[in-house]
Parts: structure tokens; C-alpha cells; sequence
């Protein structure tokens, strides 16, 4: 109950916040368009709808670690979390309070994203089920990140770390913007030991039911998500003990 | 009977003593203020008191529940209201109510009950639809300290109240103290002096981390030697010698 009552208050601060609405939804979505206004032009086999699609889609949830992160902050430096630790409530009520409700959101912002792309004559299939499952593990990392990025820094450090740069990491390594073969060397190196491309790829694969590297992207995320859970977990009973 | 027994209370921060083994009592009932110009170590104290900070030494018992050894106890007999208003910005009054309750574990007809009690008690009924954010500075520190009451605590933590607050709020709000005497157990803490002489019943003045006056007002301006209150305080701090 302790858990679900939290949950809900999660979610009903983000769904209500018109901004990280906007941002969220908005700013994927204004992307999608404008790059494949740009591919209808000037054809780019990186713009196609099939690749742009996943690209977008992981590029989206970068937004959902600058949702939570922003979330648990203001929590933290307006006492309401203080006022919180003085209740019954444990630290896997909060940990799952912040985390599960983002899982839903996540998937809805995806799922927005394919129905924009099907009016691009992206082909509606059942491969798009398997990516929206594919979400879960993707947004899990991405969520995990704003826990621990919410649970130490201010809200203007989570403006500045979680707002500009994690977005903008999480776009140049994935691939989605230019072909990380065009810089190799170093840079293609660096991505590929990163998740994002991985989770790009992860979501191509399924979209278009070539499973030939499958399995190590699905190990990438997989992996980077658990120990992104773990630390982020770590962390944050950490410093509720430490209050 | 004594609602809080705090017994050789100290803290360590590193190599700084934000507590200093504080000892004093509070007896059940009681409308109690702690007083201290900043970093006297009352917010150090209070947090102490509700759990938030476990003590380098000493202990403090709470309706006989140790805060150290009983924190789930303790948790169950106290709530807090924070120097900021710690609401949830975007949920509605009423949203915010039920939500502290279900932090307390209620059941759901348990939780409609005492949020419907508590919107007719603090006069939130008008409100009870708005989201927090637009709600203006006292409507919500009255929120705030609903929200506390949610739980019927024994022990209430009042961290600075009514800072900020205008003229006419602040005495509303004062009466909504004065109506909670002898209910339970209040533990104020304030920069007002007049707020401190005009609700408590008794008073602990603090510097450095260490107790250095306690009494009621009254007690405390006669151990001065001044007429009014805030001129005992400066008295009694500028005194003392750590």
C-alpha cells in the first residue's frame, strides 16, 4: 500500500508537469518529424523510418532519467523526502515508488513514437511488440540513472548533468545521429563500450526481425541495467541512512 | 509522565559538536520551543528526536520508545513538519493528505476517513481541489502541519513554522498551535521570540550545541533580569559562556 500510494504520487507529479511533458513527448516527436522531412529531401539510409524510429525512441527516454532525477531531487532539497523518512515507509517503498510508475510512462512514450512513425509509412507488424517489451530493460537503465543522479546532485546539477549532457551522450553514442563509422578510431570504440548504441541496435534488430547481433546488445543493456539498479540502489538507502 | 526524555544527547559532524550532551525532559502535553541563533544546534536536535540523524552518543526516549535502539517504534508515535513546507507541488490538498496517510500504511476506508477529518478541521474544504503549488504561503504551512497530524501523533515536530509568513497568516496559524496544547506533545522551533513567549509552556535556549537556559518565559526573563523577552534571550546567549 506504503509502495502504490507512492507510486501513484510519482506519477501524478510528472504526467502533471507541463514541461517535462512537453519535452518528453514533444521533443522526440518534433525530431522525428524533421529528420524525416530532411530524409524525404535528401535521402539518408540512417533517416529511414525503420532506423530513425529506434533511435528516436532511446534518444526519448533520456528524458525519463531527467524526469526522475528532477523528481527525487526536489523531493530531497524541499525536505519533502525528510519529512517522508519520519513515516513507516521503508527504502524499497521509495526505491520502487520513483522507479515502477516511469516503467509505463516510458512505454507510453514509445508507443507515441511508433504511431507518429506509422504516419511516416513506418509498417505497422508484430515485431513492434517486441519492441515496445524491449523498453522495460532499456527504461530501467535510463530510470536507474535519474535515481542516482536525482539522489546526489541538486535539481540546477540535475538541469545542467541530466538535462544537457546525459541527453546529448545518450544521442551522439547511439548511432542515431550519424553513423559512428564516419569517426571511428576512439569515439566508435567509447560507444560501442557504452549502452545506448547498444539499445538502438537492441531495438532495430527487433523492428526489423534480423537477430544476427541480437544477443550482445540484449547482453549490453542488460548488463549496464543491472549494475545501474544496483548502484542506484546502493546509493540511495546509503544516503537515507546517512540522512 | 514525561513525553520525551533526552539524555546525554550529543552529535559529531567530522570534528565539529553540532550537540553537545544535551539533557532535558518534556513532559506529555506540552507546547515546548526551542530557541538558539543559527547553528545552535535545534535543527541538529530535532532531527535527532524524529529519527532523521542517528546521535554519536546518548539517547532520547520518546513515550518510553528509545530512539536509538526503537527507531520503527518511535516512527510510529511522532510526525514532522519541516522548516519548508515539503508538500508534493503538483498533487491537489487533498491528494496530499491522502498521500502522508498512505505513507502511515492506513487502509483505504481508514484514509478517506481521516483526510475528510482533517479538510473540515483546518478549514481546507475551499482548497481541497488546488494543486499545492498555487497554494499561497499559509495555506501551505496549514497543509504542511495536516499533513503531520494525519498520522495522530503523540509527538508533533514544528520546525520553524511560521517563517515568512505575513502578520495575519502567522496569527492564524498560532491559534491552530494554541488548539493542539495539551492534545500532544509540540516541540517548536522558532527564530520569534514573541512566537516563543506567546505559545510555550516551556522553553530551552541553546548555543554552540549546548543547553544554556531552560524554564518558561517568565523564569527566563527574571534569570536576565529583563522586562521583555527577546532582551532575556540576547541576555542569556551573549552570557554564556561555552
Amino acid at each position: 500500500m506504503k509502495t502504490f500510494t507512492f507510486s501513484v504520487r510519482t506519477a501524478k507529479e510528472i504526467l502533471r508537469d507541463p514541461l517535462t511533458l512537453s519535452f518528453g513527448l514533444g521533443f522526440p516527436l518534433v525530431l522525428i518529424f524533421l529528420l524525416s522531412a530532411i530524409q524525404a529531401n535528401i535521402p539518408v539510409s540512417l533517416f529511414e523510418i525503420q532506423n530513425l524510429t529506434p533511435g528516436i525512441i532511446v534518444f526519448g527516454l533520456s528524458f525519463v532519467t531527467l524526469f526522475s532525477a528532477t523528481l527525487i531531487s526536489k523531493d530531497r532539497t524541499s525536505a519533502f523526502l525528510q519529512r517522508l523518512y519520519t513515516t513507516p515507509m521503508k527504502a524499497h517503498d521509495f526505491i520502487l515508488g520513483y522507479i515502477l510508475p516511469l516503467v509505463p510512462i516510458s512505454i507510453m512514450q514509445s508507443v507515441i513514437c511508433f504511431v507518429a512513425a506509422f504516419f511516416l509509412k513506418l509498417p505497422i507488424s508484430a515485431n513492434i511488440l517486441l519492441c515496445l517489451a524491449l523498453i522495460i530493460p532499456i527504461s530501467l537503465f535510463y530510470i536507474s540513472l535519474g535515481l542516482l543522479c536525482g539522489t546526489l546532485l541538486s535539481d540546477k546539477q540535475v538541469g545542467g548533468i541530466c538535462g544537457a549532457l546525459i541527453t546529448n551522450l545518450s544521442a551522439w553514442l547511439s548511432g542515431t545521429w550519424f553513423d559512428l563509422s564516419l569517426v571511428g578510431g576512439a569515439f566508435k570504440k567509447i560507444a560501442y563500450a557504452l549502452p545506448f548504441v547498444h539499445a538502438v541496435e537492441m531495438e532495430k534488430a527487433a523492428l526489423t526481425a534480423d537477430f544476427s547481433g541480437f544477443w550482445e546488445d540484449f547482453l549490453y543493456v542488460a548488463v549496464y541495467t543491472a549494475l545501474m539498479l544496483s548502484i542506484s540502489v546502493f546509493v540511495f538507502t546509503k544516503k537515507m541512512k546517512n540522512n | 509522565m514525561n513525553a520525551i526524555e533526552i539524555r546525554g544527547l550529543t552529535k559529531n559532524y567530522g570534528k565539529t559538536c553540532a550537540v553537545s550532551s544535551l539533557s532535558l525532559s518534556v513532559k506529555d502535553g506540552e507546547l515546548f520551543s526551542l530557541l538558539g541563533v543559527n547553528g545552535a544546534g535545534k535543527s541538529t536536535t530535532i532531527k535527532m528526536l524524529s529519527c532523521l540523524a542517528k546521535p554519536t552518543s546518548g539517547d532520547a526516549l520518546l513515550l518510553g520508545k528509545s530512539i536509538v535502539a526503537e527507531e520503527n517504534e518511535v516512527k510510529k508515535l511522532i510526525a514532522v513538519s519541516p522548516q519548508e513546507s515539503a508538500v508534493a507541488p503538483n498533487l491537489t490538498v487533498r491528494e496530499n493528505l491522502v498521500l502522508m496517510a498512505g505513507a502511515h500504511g492506513f487502509s483505504k476506508e481508514k484514509i478517506k476517513e481521516k483526510t475528510e477529518a482533517l479538510i473540515t478541521s483546518f478549514g481546507l474544504s475551499e482548497i481541497c481541489a488546488k494543486k499545492a503549488k498555487t497554494l499561497s504561503g499559509g495555506w501551505k504551512r496549514r497543509l504542511s502541519i495536516a499533513m503531520a497530524l494525519i498520522c495522530e501523533p503523540k509527538i508533533l515536530f514544528l520546525d520553524e513554522p511560521t517563517l515568512g509568513l505575513d502578520v495575519l497568516a502567522r496569527a492564524e496559524l498560532w491559534d491552530m498551535i494554541r488548539s493542539l496544547k495539551g492534545k500532544i506533545t509540540v516541540i517548536l522551533t522558532t527564530h520569534y521570540m514573541e512566537e516563543a513567549e506567546a505559545l510555550s509552556d516551556n522553553i530551552a535556549i541553546m548555543k554552540s550545541g549546548k543547553l544554556i537556559a531552560l524554564g518558561n518565559a517568565d523564569e527566563l526573563k527574571k534569570q536576565a533580569g529583563t522586562d521583555k523577552f527577546e532582551d532575556a534571550f540576547i541576555a542569556l546567549v551573549k552570557e554564556a559562556k561555552i
